[in-house]
């Protein structure tokens, strides 16, 4: 991994860890079968765009008014129930785990980090939600788990650029410029 | 920085987050066989190039959807923004000269 090996500075302004491996789908369905698939799934999918669902470790995160994104625990197959109900809800369910890395992000100097990359104002999103936004244009999913605690979910071919700025602006922290 | 308004996340956001997609409302001929060489031409290639309001499409990275705008030119200012499927709203009447 290229996480960079700055991260053990005492009491550190901001960390940044890499999240073990999860299962991620990419769930496409239009809106008028929403709701017979996500109680197929066990998930109220929600319909505003940035808003999360979730139930037995599963997790829905509404992309697009079409869209959504469903993270689970490596090992599990949520996606039975959902092939099941094929014939009801026609669907796209495609397995996308390896399609991107997560780091999580915490400390108290995590919003000047992102806001260092990400032009969105990460400040105002409320926790508990997620967006799909950029980080120094490539893009990236910004989990919002804590008012100081982030995930980001980032493409894998771009995490060596990703994990570069992310040294140079935590530097710049720790320097206090 | 520009503020655009997507109304598919129903929130104004930084222009970096999207990206421009020509101009809006040119459908698909039916029958692309049938038109002449002209005609498909101007499918293709012949914009309006509007100095003033300039109906567009943009895509939104966060939802991953194409939306139609009215900007200005001249100006840049969006005047509205709008769902892609939706027919041509009328220019709104302070930019009707």
């Amino acid at each position: 991994m290229m996480t960079s090996q700055k991260h053990d500075f005492a009491a550190a302004a901001i960390r940044i860890e890499d999240v073990a491996p999860t299962l991620r789908l990419s769930l496409r369905v239009k809106p008028a079968h929403r709701e017979t698939l996500g109680r197929a799934l066990g998930l109220d999918l929600p319909t505003r765009v940035g808003t999360r669902a979730a139930a037995n470790g599963t997790e829905a995160l509404c992309l697009g008014p079409d869209e959504w994104l469903i993270v689970a625990p490596e090992g599990t197959d949520p996606a039975a129930p959902a092939r099941a109900a094929y014939a009801q809800a026609p669907h796209s369910l495609v397995d996308i785990s390896d399609r991107e890395i997560t780091l999580r992000l915490s400390g108290p100097a995590v919003l000047d980090v992102l806001a260092s990359c990400c032009p969105r104002n990460i400040a105002a999103m409320p926790v508990g939600s997620a967006v799909r936004t950029v980080f120094d244009s490539a893009t990236v999913i910004l989990w919002r788990d804590g008012p100081t605690d982030f995930r980001m979910d980032i493409w894998r071919s771009f995490v060596p650029h990703v994990c570069a700025l992310l040294a140079q602006v935590q530097d710049e922290v720790m320097a206090d410029l | 920085m520009l503020l655009i308004h997507c109304p598919y996340c129903e929130d104004t956001l930084p222009e970096l987050e999207f990206t421009y997609a020509g101009e809006a409302h040119i459908a698909r001929p039916a029958d692309p066989s049938a038109l002449s060489d002209e005609e498909w031409r101007d499918y293709l290639f012949i914009r309006t190039n509007a100095r003033g309001p300039h109906y567009e499409r943009w895509r939104h990275v966060g939802c991953g959807r194409f939306f139609n705008a009215l900007r200005d030119t001249v100006s840049d200012r969006f005047l509205m923004t709008y769902k892609a499927g939706l027919p041509r709203p009328p220019l709104p009447q302070e930019t009707v000269e």
